[in-house]
C-alpha cells in the first residue's frame, strides 16, 4: 500500500470513527449512572436534522451543531421524564424514542432534502500536521474530531478522578445506597441522560453538517445501534469504546475501498457492507471477556428503574 | 465482663421521638413511638423482625418520613428530609445490610460520603488514624468486593465515625461476625459512648443488649411494649416484653446412634469464575441418617457456593465429589437430585424457595411433582397438588389466605414454614437446609427448629448451614465449620463450646493451617447425644 492510500484510508477511518466515538462516550456516562437509553438512533436522526435545518438557515455549521444538541436534549428529556420520574420500563420507553426519533426526523426533515451545505474547512494543526505518514490524516481534520479526543480524556477524568464521577458511578451501582448517604439518584440520572442526549445529538450533527453535508431520511444508519453496542461490549470502559470505534470506522472503510477498487470478488458484496459491524462485536467481545473486569466496570444497576423510600 | 453504666440522668436528652406514627399502604409500622437518648448512652431498640424497629431507624436517618409525630434533636424540633442532612445534624448510621459499593475501593466509599471534595490520599491517612484510634483495622485502598463481611462493617462504622456523629445507630450489627468480632465491636462502642456519643443498638439479641445497653425499648408489633434497664432484667423477662410470652424452648430428644451415611462429600473442590465468589477446597463431609449435622461459618465464606454444589444448581465436572444415598450424583441436575430423595430449603425464600407471584399450590407444584405424583398421563393433577398445600398450611400452621394466596403475600416467617412444610411432607431421606430461621420471628423459629429434630427423630439425614451459632448448638449432633471455602471436620456438638467454634470461624482449626488434608470423616468419633 502506498502511503497517499494509507493517510487517505487513516484519514477517512477517523472521520468515520468520530460520531461513534461522540455518542458513545454520552451512552456510557448515562448507563454508568444506571440509565439504559435505546433511543439513541432517535436522538442523533433528530440532532442530524435539528443541526441541518439551523445550519442552511443561517449559514453557521455551530449554531447548528448548538441546535443538534439541544434538539437531542429535548427528546433525553422526555425519556428522562417517562423513566425516572414516572418508572416506565427504560427498554420499551428507549425502543420507542428511536422509532419517535427517526420518524419525526423524517418528517422534519422533507424539505431539507435534496440541498447540500457547503463543506465545512477542516482545521489544520499548524507544525504536527506536517508530520509524514500520519501528519495529514490527523492533524488536518474537522473541529468536531478534536472535540471527541477532548471528550474521551474528560469523560475519563471525569469518571475516575472526580467526585462527581465517582458519585455517578455510585449511583450506578447500587442508588438504595447512593441515596441512604444521601445523594439525590434521580437527578443525577436525569443530568446523565441529558449528556448522553446531548452527545448523541453532536454526534447526529457531525454526520448531517461535517461528514456529508446533506439530509437523508435515515441518514444515521444504525450508528446509534452501533454505539450502544460498543458501550456494552468495552464493558462500560472509554479506552475501548475508542477502539472499537475506530476499529469500527477502519473496517467500514476498508470494505469500502474494496468495494470502490472493482476488485473481483468471490462472495456477495453484502458480505463486506456487513463486516464493520460483526468484525467490531467479535473483536470487542473478545478483548473484554475476563470476568473480573466486567464485574467490576458494569454498572449493576443498569436499567433497574429506581424509586426512594418514603 | 463489667456491667454498663448508666450515664448521669441529669444530662438533657440529645434526642426526642415523641408519637412518632409511619403507616405503609398494607401495613401501620410505627403506631406511638417515643424515645429518648441522652449524650453517652447506649440504648437498645429490642424487638422481633417486624417490629418496626428498622423503620423508626431509617425515619431518625431521614431515609423515609413518618407519617404523623415530632422529632427533637438537642432541644430543637426537626424534620429530617434526607440522608444527608441527618449527617449536617451529626447522626450517622450503620446499616444492616451494608450501603457499600462494591466496585469502589474502601476510600472512594468513604468519600462518597463526606461533604465536599476531600483529597483521596489525605483521606486515606485519616482512615488509618480513626481505624488504629478505635481497634478496626482497615485498609483503604483495597476493593470493598475483596473484603470480607466483617471488614465491610469495619469501613460502614468508620465511614460513620469520619463525621464525628453525636448519635451513631447501629442496625444488628452482629448478625455477621463471629462471636470474638462482637466483643471488639462492643469495646469500640463503649469507647464512643464513653467520649459523649450516643448511640441506637437495633437488635433481637437478648444477651448482647445486656452486655452493652444501658436502656432499652422494647417494640412488639409497631408499639412500645416497655422500657428497661437490661443490666437488672433476664433474657426471659426481656423475651416477655419482646414476645409477649415466653420464650419458646425446643424439645432436643435423644439422638439415635448414627445410621446409614446419606449424604458423602468426598474431596469437594469447585472454582466458580465469578471474582466475587468463594472457591470451595478439598471438603470431606458424612451426613448420617438420624443425625443433624451443622455448618457453622461467617457468611461469604462459601456456604452459598457450597449449597449450589450440593443442590445441584452448580453441577460439578466429575461425578464422586457429591454422594447422595450412595450413588455419585456431582454431575445431576437438582431435579435428579430429589428424586433420590434429597429435599432441599434455600436461604433466599423469595425467588429461590419459592416464586413470588405463583400461588402456595402452584409453588408446591415446583418440587413435589414427582414425589408427590401430580402428574398423571402428562396433565398436572391440580387438586392433588391443592391438596397437599392444604396439607403443609395445616400440618405447620402457616398463617395465610389458604392455597391459592400469593407466596409473596405471606410473612418470611410464615412463607418459610410453608417452604419447611412443602420439604419435609415430601418424607426426604436427605434434608439440606441454609438459614432456616434467618428473619424469622421467634415463635416461627422455634416451631422450625423442633420440625427438624422431629424429622431427625424420624431417621433422616439434616444438613443446616446457618450463620446462628445459638441455633445450631440448640438442634445440631455435630457442628462444623466452613472458612474461606475449607471445611473443618465436625465436632460433636455436645463436647464443643461457642468460643472454640468461634475460633475456628477464622479458619483456625487444628490442622487447617498445615495444607495437609483432613483426616477422613469416616475416623471420627462417632457423635455423643447432646
Amino acid at each position: 500500500m502506498d502511503a497517499s492510500l494509507f493517510s487517505s484510508m487513516l484519514f477517512a477511518t477517523v472521520v468515520a470513527g468520530t460520531p461513534l466515538i461522540i455518542v458513545a462516550l454520552g451512552l456510557l456516562v448515562s448507563e454508568k449512572a444506571g440509565v439504559l437509553n435505546l433511543g439513541a438512533e432517535g436522538m442523533m436522526a433528530m440532532g442530524a436534522v435539528a443541526a441541518f435545518a439551523v445550519t442552511h438557515h443561517s449559514g453557521n455549521p455551530w449554531l447548528g451543531v448548538l441546535a443538534g444538541m439541544f434538539a437531542a436534549m429535548a427528546v433525553a428529556l422526555i425519556f428522562g421524564f417517562l423513566t425516572l420520574t414516572l418508572q416506565a420500563n427504560q427498554v420499551a420507553a428507549g425502543l420507542a424514542l428511536s422509532i419517535f426519533g427517526v420518524g419525526l426526523s423524517a418528517f422534519i426533515g422533507k424539505p431539507f432534502e435534496s440541498i447540500a451545505l457547503p463543506a465545512v474547512p477542516a482545521i489544520r494543526i499548524p507544525f504536527i500536521a506536517d508530520l509524514p505518514l500520519i501528519g495529514e490524516a490527523l492533524y488536518n481534520q474537522q473541529a468536531l474530531v478534536y472535540l471527541s479526543w477532548a471528550l474521551f480524556w474528560a469523560v475519563v477524568w471525569f469518571l475516575y478522578r472526580s467526585r462527581a464521577g465517582l458519585v455517578l458511578r455510585a449511583v450506578g451501582e447500587s442508588p438504595a445506597s447512593a441515596h441512604a448517604i444521601g445523594h439525590p439518584v434521580i437527578r443525577i440520572r436525569y443530568l446523565a441522560v441529558l449528556f448522553g442526549g446531548a452527545m448523541a445529538g453532536i454526534g447526529g450533527a457531525f454526520l448531517s453538517v461535517f461528514y456529508t453535508p446533506m439530509w437523508v431520511e435515515g441518514m444515521v444508519a444504525g450508528r446509534g445501534w452501533i454505539a450502544l453496542a460498543l458501550v456494552v461490549f468495552a464493558t462500560w470502559r472509554p479506552l475501548r469504546v475508542m477502539i472499537g470505534a475506530y476499529l469500527f470506522g477502519g473496517v467500514m472503510i476498508t470494505q469500502l475501498f474494496i468495494q470502490g477498487s472493482g476488485m473481483q470478488l468471490d462472495f456477495p458484496a453484502q458480505f463486506l457492507s456487513s463486516l464493520p459491524y460483526w468484525a467490531t462485536i467479535i473483536v470487542l467481545v473478545v478483548i473484554s471477556r475476563n470476568v473480573n473486569t466486567i464485574r467490576l466496570n458494569s454498572p449493576v444497576s443498569l436499567g433497574k428503574p429506581y424509586r426512594a423510600e418514603g | 465482663m463489667t456491667q454498663p453504666i448508666p450515664p448521669a440522668a441529669s444530662t438533657p436528652p440529645r434526642l426526642v421521638l415523641k408519637d412518632i406514627r409511619k403507616v405503609y399502604p398494607s401495613v401501620v409500622a410505627n403506631d406511638g413511638v417515643n424515645l429518648e437518648v441522652t449524650p453517652g448512652e447506649i440504648h437498645a431498640v429490642l424487638g422481633e423482625n417486624g417490629a418496626g424497629k428498622s423503620t423508626l431507624m431509617k425515619i431518625i436517618y431521614g431515609v423515609t418520613r413518618p407519617s404523623s409525630g415530632e422529632m427533637h434533636w438537642e432541644g430543637k424540633a426537626v424534620t429530617v428530609d434526607s440522608p444527608a442532612h441527618a449527617r449536617e445534624l451529626g447522626i450517622g448510621m450503620v446499616f444492616q445490610h451494608f450501603s457499600l459499593f462494591e466496585t469502589l475501593t474502601v476510600v472512594e466509599n468513604v468519600a462518597l460520603a463526606l461533604p465536599g471534595k476531600p483529597d483521596l490520599g489525605e483521606l486515606a491517612q485519616r482512615i488509618e488514624e480513626v481505624s488504629k484510634r478505635y481497634g478496626l483495622p482497615v485498609d483503604p485502598r483495597r476493593h470493598v468486593h475483596a473484603l470480607s463481611v466483617g471488614e465491610r462493617q469495619r469501613v460502614e462504622i468508620v465511614r460513620c465515625l469520619l463525621q464525628n456523629p453525636r448519635l451513631l445507630i447501629m442496625d444488628e450489627p452482629t448478625s455477621v461476625l463471629t462471636p470474638q468480632a462482637v466483643r471488639k465491636l462492643f469495646e469500640t462502642l463503649r469507647q464512643l459512648a464513653a467520649e459523649g456519643c450516643s448511640i441506637l443498638y437495633i437488635s433481637h439479641k437478648l444477651d448482647e443488649i445486656q452486655a452493652l445497653c444501658h436502656t432499652a425499648t422494647v417494640l412488639r408489633g409497631g408499639r412500645v411494649t416497655g422500657h428497661c434497664q437490661p443490666a437488672e432484667e433476664t433474657p426471659a423477662s426481656m423475651a416477655r416484653l419482646m414476645i409477649g410470652k415466653d420464650l419458646p424452648v425446643c424439645e432436643h430428644g435423644s439422638s439415635h446412634s448414627a445410621g446409614e451415611i446419606r449424604l458423602r462429600l468426598a474431596g469437594l473442590s469447585h472454582a466458580t469464575a465469578d471474582p466475587f465468589a468463594t472457591d470451595l477446597r478439598d471438603i470431606h463431609l458424612d451426613v448420617h441418617a438420624g443425625e443433624i449435622v451443622g455448618i457453622a461459618g461467617v457468611s461469604g465464606n462459601g456456604q452459598q457456593e457450597l449449597l449450589r454444589a450440593i443442590s445441584g444448581e452448580e453441577p460439578l465436572a466429575e461425578k464422586f465429589p457429591v454422594q447422595i444415598l450412595g450413588v455419585e450424583s456431582g454431575r445431576m441436575n437438582p431435579g435428579q437430585r430429589r428424586k433420590l430423595g434429597m429435599c432441599f430449603v434455600p436461604e433466599e425464600r423469595l425467588g429461590r424457595g419459592a416464586v413470588p407471584g405463583m400461588s402456595l399450590a402452584d409453588n408446591a407444584i415446583l418440587t413435589a411433582a414427582k414425589s408427590q405424583h401430580f402428574v398423571s398421563g402428562g396433565f398436572l393433577a391440580f387438586w392433588r397438588a391443592r391438596a397437599f398445600a392444604e396439607n403443609c398450611i395445616q400440618a405447620f400452621s402457616v398463617k395465610c389466605g389458604g392455597a391459592s394466596a400469593a407466596a409473596k403475600s405471606l410473612s418470611g416467617g410464615n412463607l418459610q414454614k410453608f417452604i419447611m412444610g412443602r420439604e419435609i411432607l415430601q418424607a426426604p431421606k436427605l434434608l439440606v437446609c441454609a438459614q432456616p430461621t434467618w428473619g424469622v420471628d421467634v415463635g416461627a423459629a422455634a416451631f422450625i427448629r423442633q420440625s427438624l429434630i422431629d424429622l431427625r427423630n424420624r431417621g433422616c439425614a439434616v444438613l443446616v448451614i446457618s450463620e446462628e451459632l445459638d441455633e445450631l448448638f440448640e438442634i445440631c449432633d455435630r457442628i462444623a465449620v466452613i472458612a474461606k471455602g475449607r471445611l473443618s471436620p465436625p465436632r460433636p456438638a455436645a463436647e464443643t463450646t461457642v468460643e472454640d467454634i468461634g475460633v475456628w470461624m477464622s479458619g483456625l482449626w487444628p490442622g487447617s493451617e498445615l495444607g495437609e488434608p483432613h483426616a477422613t470423616p469416616s475416623a471420627e468419633v462417632s457423635h455423643a447425644p447432646a
